[in-house]
């Protein structure tokens, strides 16, 4: 018995030269620091910026995707789903206070196509900070991502944060 | 209390070799307080894993859904202790302890697979799907030399296992040879639960949340026995209307005081909460509304004057039926300030692709990362954070609704928490 590939469906699988690519990719690790940028200031009112309308959001554990089951830790369908989450975490959640650090790298391009879609992968890392705690690895996981152009931005069509660390530590309250 | 010594309660109790009896007093006042010692204490821990998880209790150990055909097996645990849930080629299932009768090793690593025999890694010792020794290589030597000696009979070496029943999909476990029925140890009022959520529809499983816990695996059960935190520290609830204070309730527990039922019926419409209730909830939000409500749609589908139930089946099991978000919790302890909890949120077989989704967006009130669930989790862990840290032995105080015990129609109130420290006290003969 082997360990599956980690994979979405509908995203592509296996090598893709990269050197064609060099200019989107560009714009892609662009858009990830921006996101990053806010989710590790915890201006999470600013997050559903970053998503089309009609925008899927996902986070789920690898075990989820390697067995084609849909839930989703978070599963939000449609930016109004997004901005609701946005609102709650901000407003109405009670948890912990926690510094948040987004790493992303290994950015892979997959695909591009002629209507403007882009799909692309990277890793990331987020590391959280509790007062009074170690630093700690929140999750290690894959997103696999379509893009699509409003006016002269990327946003997201499709975000699927699919994490290796299975097990979460007591609680994830931000979005990843 | 008779503890002087130094430190916190987590030091204090780490090093002790003493009996239980040996300064585990209750408190005289009764089961209105509840000792520090009852969440921090290994040797208490030790004897809940031996009396509860091991003793006479029906353990959750997983879905038919996970293991459908036959070969199909998952790894699970009963109490902290690793097990492999099987399904045999008859069709029966077998749940047996996942350590090799040689040398021990956790032989069965996959979270789930399919198999035809289960084979130790590590000397190739191979146990069928009912978990029996079948085969132990170079068992009688190489050329007459070495091999197990003549007399020895692997059929004594199986890995021990567990009495096995399934009710409507859901399979449980017990060490305990001689349990009652399940249908007996759930007791008519909770079975009723049981089967609204498991009402004969075939199950179609969604996937799987897992988190870490660091509280002791009893806060959970409490946190499900006392419905006075609803409406306080869940303020989504509140803000949106799915329950406040008033809402028509109930907290069901059987006369044992081991399972219980928390349920509310959400009411139609806006939430109509009158200045009274307002000022006791510093979360309520006049004039929030979602951009999407669908996710608190509730499509009726259930037999059951109920449309939120949390049930506790004692002592690893919640039953989560969320409006239309369903799913077992299973807790694995792994001592006393710490346990895992395994989410399995399923559906039906009959779901149409729009139930399927509307049961996942309203997965987003549950699980580590759900508006009520991490607020859950995030309690439990201050609780334990403050007792393991005290510098003294103190008690908590459940005295909400006096001394009485048992059901009741208020929220306002402590009296199943109660209950279940009967029955816990009585077991653990503290």
């Amino acid at each position: 018995m082997e360990t599956a590939p980690v994979r979405v469906k509908g995203f592509p699988v296996g090598p893709v030269a990269q050197a064609p690519f060099r200019e989107l990719r560009r714009e892609i690790e662009e858009f990830h620091a921006e996101y990053c940028y806010v989710l590790d200031n915890n201006d999470i009112e600013r997050w559903p910026r970053f998503f089309a309308e009609d925008a899927l959001y996902r986070i789920t554990a690898r075990e989820n995707a390697e067995g084609d089951l849909p839930v989703g830790l978070v599963y939000c369908e449609g930016l109004a789903m997004i901005k609701d989450r946005a609102f709650a975490i901000a407003h109405t959640a009670m948890f912990a206070p926690r510094y948040l650090q987004h790493i992303v790298t290994n950015l892979r391009v997959t695909g591009a196509e002629a209507a403007g879609t882009i799909s692309a992968e990277a890793n990331y890392l987020v590391l959280q900070t509790l007062i009074d705690e170690d630093t700690r690895i929140l999750q290690a996981g894959r997103y696999f991502d379509r893009f699509v152009r409003g006016g002269d931005r990327l946003l997201l069509k499709e975000r699927h944060c699919v994490y290796d660390t299975l097990r979460i530590d007591n609680s994830l309250v931000y979005p990843v | 209390m008779v503890h002087a010594s130094a430190g916190n309660n987590e030091a204090r109790r780490a090093g002790s070799n003493r009996p239980p009896e040996d300064g585990f007093v209750w408190p005289e006042e009764g089961l209105t307080r509840i000792p520090d010692w009852v969440y921090t204490s290994r040797e208490i821990y030790e004897r809940e894993v031996e009396r509860i998880f091991h003793g006479r209790t029906w353990n959750y150990v997983g879905l038919e859904a996970e293991i459908p055909k036959p070969g199909d097996f998952k790894r699970g645990y009963v109490g902290p202790t690793p097990v492999v849930v099987s399904r045999a080629e008859d069709g029966s299932i077998h749940v047996f302890e996942n350590r090799c009768a040689h040398r021990g090793a956790e032989f069965c690593r996959h979270q789930h697979g399919h198999a035809k025999e289960f084979v130790c890694p590590y000397h190739q010792w191979t146990y069928d799907l009912k978990g029996r020794l079948v085969g132990i290589p170079f068992r009688r030597g190489l050329k007459r030399e070495g091999g197990m000696p003549a007399g020895f009979e692997p059929a004594e070496h199986n890995p021990q296992a567990l009495r096995t029943t399934t009710h409507r999909g859901v399979v449980f476990a017990s060490y305990a040879p001689d349990m009652e029925s399940l249908e007996d140890y759930l007791t008519p009022d909770i079975l009723k639960d049981f089967e609204a959520t498991f009402d004969g529809r075939k199950l179609k499983l969604l996937g799987y949340y897992r988190n870490r816990q660091p509280a002791n695996w009893k806060l959970y059960h409490e946190n499900l026995k006392d419905p006075y935190h609803a409406t306080l520290l869940h303020s989504y609830l509140v803000s949106f209307g799915l329950l406040v204070a008033g809402n028509q309730s109930a907290m069901i527990v059987d006369p044992k005081g081991r399972p219980g039922v928390m349920g509310s019926a959400k009411p139609e419409g806006a939430p109509k909460v009158d200045a009274a209730n307002k000022r006791e909830m510093r979360s309520f939000q006049e004039n929030v509304k979602l951009h999407d409500p669908r996710i608190l749609d509730y499509v009726r589908e259930f037999a059951s004057p109920w449309s939120v139930t949390m049930l506790t089946i004692w002592p690893n099991l919640i039953v989560q039926r969320e409006l239309n978000t369903l799913g077992t919790r299973q807790i694995v302890p792994s001592g006393p300030n710490e346990f895992t909890m395994i989410w399995t949120m399923f559906g039906y077989e009959g779901d149409d692709e729009a139930m399927t989704r509307h049961r996942l967006r309203q997965g987003n009130l549950m699980g580590p990362a759900g508006f009520l669930g991490l607020e859950d989790n995030e309690a439990m862990k201050f609780v334990q954070d403050g007792i393991r840290k005290s510098a003294e032995e103190k008690a908590g105080l459940i005295e909400l609704g006096g001394r009485e015990e048992g059901s009741s129609t208020t929220l306002i109130t402590e009296a199943a928490i109660r209950s279940m420290y009967r029955h816990w006290r009585e077991v653990m003969e503290l």
